[in-house]
């Protein structure tokens, strides 16, 4: 086989076998520079993925040579390779930024450990993006949660184990929701291949079975992505975890998580219009529009009263999947472009604003308010970029925040959802609010005198930091990639079709023995 | 546990037939009921009996840390080690038939060491978490938190007439 139609295997193979590696090497910055060059080839396999999805469409792999839908199927259509270039793209700067931040934060004997678990969480958050089969993505969804568990429980607060735990026990109820999901739907179907799902899915549309399936799989996956009122595990585990890990959390582990809500309502289940037939909130609204916009004022308006930064910023990101969920709601593709878009810059967005605090954390030892007066003058570099972040996060013109607000209430308008619009108005007003806050901190108050002189944050820290910041500059300039991907990425999901599938329902059966359902459950 | 001798023989008695089995779950896997993961908890559950019966301190003995720790590792990267080659013949990832001769070997070869990956790391991993609150509870004695009495466990002096 040819290098470039191995790619779908090696995007997860290589982290995963350099995750175990990492444990041998015990040297802190041994494992650092190893993970890191893992990162790096990572990051060179997904761009690849990209290119080759843009010029060939969906690339189709089969583990272990079984073919699809009886063994376990890769595929990489534009909506993943989408994903996987925003996770393994944010993965490879947060391991350049890690080094010093996690020699500073975590034990020194456990630092192989941490970059194991970090790989590890990795190779879940990719294998889930690429994988085509929905226990396979089930599997991988615990690979990457188990691994964020232990990663949070790092941080060197005592109260990190409580938030880990509190994780732990969330995160689980939700992936257990998600394989009862699917379980009832391998048992209408017989089958867990994502794209065979989709072609049996209609004929078994109207039965409880499948309705009760749909309300697993959606609450399941609302808990995993933070959506209102499912989010309280948020607000503590990236409050104390590692820093290096709070960036990669808040810019990764989420958006994975909501890509598979759009991959299982929008592919799998797409033929059926689940995600269109979730009940109603309000007269014509669809529940989770309701959630997302109450997920979206809540947050902003509790994130306005904190004073850790990091916990403001928390409840920042609890506002923000909210807006991501908004758009996807429209069930448009302006909308779910918008949400998309927002997946990626709101990555940038949270990827700049927590690599900052890691570097006052590691220099002032505190991201409490109170002990950052005049911290702009203190560490003038790092917080630069922090301002750049947060004015995208507002939504300034001419950031990535604008250009992701500006497609969403664009959409909300053509479908004349006025309320959502204001929703988005309105808590892009309470984001100034909290912003303004640190700002004012930051810039309008001079250090204390007895405040002991700081250096700025070394350069492997600044340079990710400041490349991720650009980026919010860049994107809010120049879209072709955001937008033009995640427009790619809408057309296809909304309009997906499954193919014609294989003839025959087994291998030594013969073509056109396919029994209507639901007794023919034996392809597996 | 020094007095109870009933307990100390019946666990003497019974690691050898735990372990076989363990072993015969695991090496017959391939053609019946089980497999590495069952096998590994099984080869686990043997150490686990032990370390309740004669203490962790002589149970680190016979599995100390730095046998356990680095074999939660090598069990994955066999399995991943397996695909990794049958990837580097020219099959897809973890593609037995490309392993040997004929597809019939590759097929049997490929089953047999990935198990064998897996049942090395859930029995490092079974023991290592076992021994990891164990230790915690030992330590927790010796400090005397738990029972207020400062000196060693009786797992100390137990050690050398089993």
């Amino acid at each position: 086989m040819m290098l470039s139609q191995t790619l779908p295997a090696l995007q997860v193979v290589l982290p995963l076998v350099a995750a175990p590696l990492c444990l041998f090497l015990r040297p802190p910055k041994l494992a650092w520079l190893f993970a890191m060059a893992v990162g790096t080839a990572t990051l060179a396999t997904a761009i690849a993925l990209i290119i080759q999805v843009q010029h060939t469409g969906p690339i189709h792999y089969e583990m272990g040579g079984w073919a699809a839908p009886w063994g376990i199927e890769y595929v990489i259509d534009p909506l993943d390779s989408l994903i996987l270039g925003l996770v393994s793209g944010i993965a490879w700067l947060v391991l350049v930024y890690a080094g010093p931040s996690v020699e500073a934060e975590i034990h020194r004997d456990q630092i192989p450990a941490f970059y194991v678990l970090f790989l590890l969480c990795l190779t879940g958050l990719l294998g889930m993006v690429a994988t085509g089969d929905v226990f396979n993505l089930f599997v991988f969804l615990e690979v990457s949660s188990l691994s964020t568990y232990a990663l949070v429980a790092m941080g060197r607060d005592p109260r990190a184990l409580t938030s880990a735990y509190r994780y732990l026990i969330l995160g689980s109820l939700g992936a257990t929701f998600y394989v009862i999901g699917i379980g009832l739907l391998y048992m209408m179907t017989g089958t867990l291949n994502m794209e065979d799902l989709a072609r049996r899915i209609p004929e078994v549309a109207d039965t409880r079975t499948v309705a009760v399936a749909i309300a697993f799989l959606a609450v399941g996956l609302a808990l995993k992505l933070a959506l209102f009122p499912l989010h309280k595990w948020l607000p503590g585990a990236y409050t104390h975890a590692p820093s290096a890990v709070t960036a990669f959390l808040a810019a990764t582990a989420t958006k994975v998580a909501i890509y598979v809500l759009v991959r299982i309502f929008f592919t799998v289940l797409g033929p059926i219009d689940a995600f269109q037939t979730l009940p109603a909130a309000i007269s014509e609204t669809q529940v989770v529009a309701v959630l997302a916009m109450l997920a979206m004022l809540s947050g902003s308006a509790v994130a306005v009263f904190q004073t850790n930064v990091k916990r403001l910023l928390a409840y920042s990101s609890i506002a923000q999947v909210g807006t991501m969920m908004l758009g996807i709601s429209m069930v448009s593709v302006t909308g779910m472009t918008a949400g998309l878009v927002h997946m990626v810059n709101h990555a940038l967005i949270k990827g700049t604003l927590f690599m900052a605090l890691g570097a006052v954390a590691l220099r002032v030892g505190s991201v409490r308010l109170e002990h950052l007066d005049g911290i702009g003058y203190r560490m003038p570099v790092t917080f630069a970029a922090f301002l750049v972040g947060a004015f995208s996060l507002i939504g300034v013109p001419m950031t990535a925040g604008f250009i992701s607000k500006f497609i969403l209430v664009r959409g909300a308008l053509e479908d004349g959802h006025w309320l959502m619009a204001a929703a988005v108005v309105v808590s892009s007003l309470l984001a100034i609010v909290y912003v303004w806050r640190i700002l004012e901190v930051a810039y309008m108050r001079s250090p204390p005198a007895t405040a002991p002189r700081v250096r700025e944050a070394p350069l492997v820290m600044l340079a990710p930091l400041w490349l991720l910041a650009l980026g919010n500059l860049y994107f809010g300039l120049d879209t072709t990639y955001s937008v033009g991907l995640a427009q790619d990425a809408a057309d296809y999901i909304l309009t997906y079709m499954p193919g014609e599938g294989p003839p025959g329902e087994h291998p030594g059966l013969g073509p056109g023995a396919r029994p209507a359902v639901p007794s023919s459950g034996g392809a597996h | 546990m020094n007095h109870h001798s009933v307990l100390r023989t019946m666990t003497k008695l019974l690691m050898p037939p735990i372990m076989l089995f363990a072993l015969y779950v695991q090496f017959h896997g391939d053609y019946g009921p089980g497999g590495g993961f069952q096998a590994g908890v099984i080869f686990a559950v043997a150490f686990i009996l032990f370390a309740l019966i004669f203490g962790p301190v002589r149970a680190r003995r016979v599995a100390p840390a730095w046998v356990t720790t680095p074999l939660t590792a090598i069990g994955v990267l066999l399995y991943a080690g397996v695909g990794v080659v049958s990837l580097l013949l020219g099959g897809e990832f973890l593609n037995y038939d490309v392993l040997a001769h004929d597809p019939h070997h590759g097929q049997h070869l490929g089953i047999l060491l990935v198990e064998l990956g897996v049942g090395i790391t859930v029995w490092a991993v079974m023991v290592s978490i076992f021994m990891a609150f164990v230790e915690r509870g030992a330590a927790a004695h010796a400090d005397g938190i738990l029972d207020g009495t400062p000196d060693g466990t009786p797992d100390d002096r137990e050690d050398g007439h089993a």
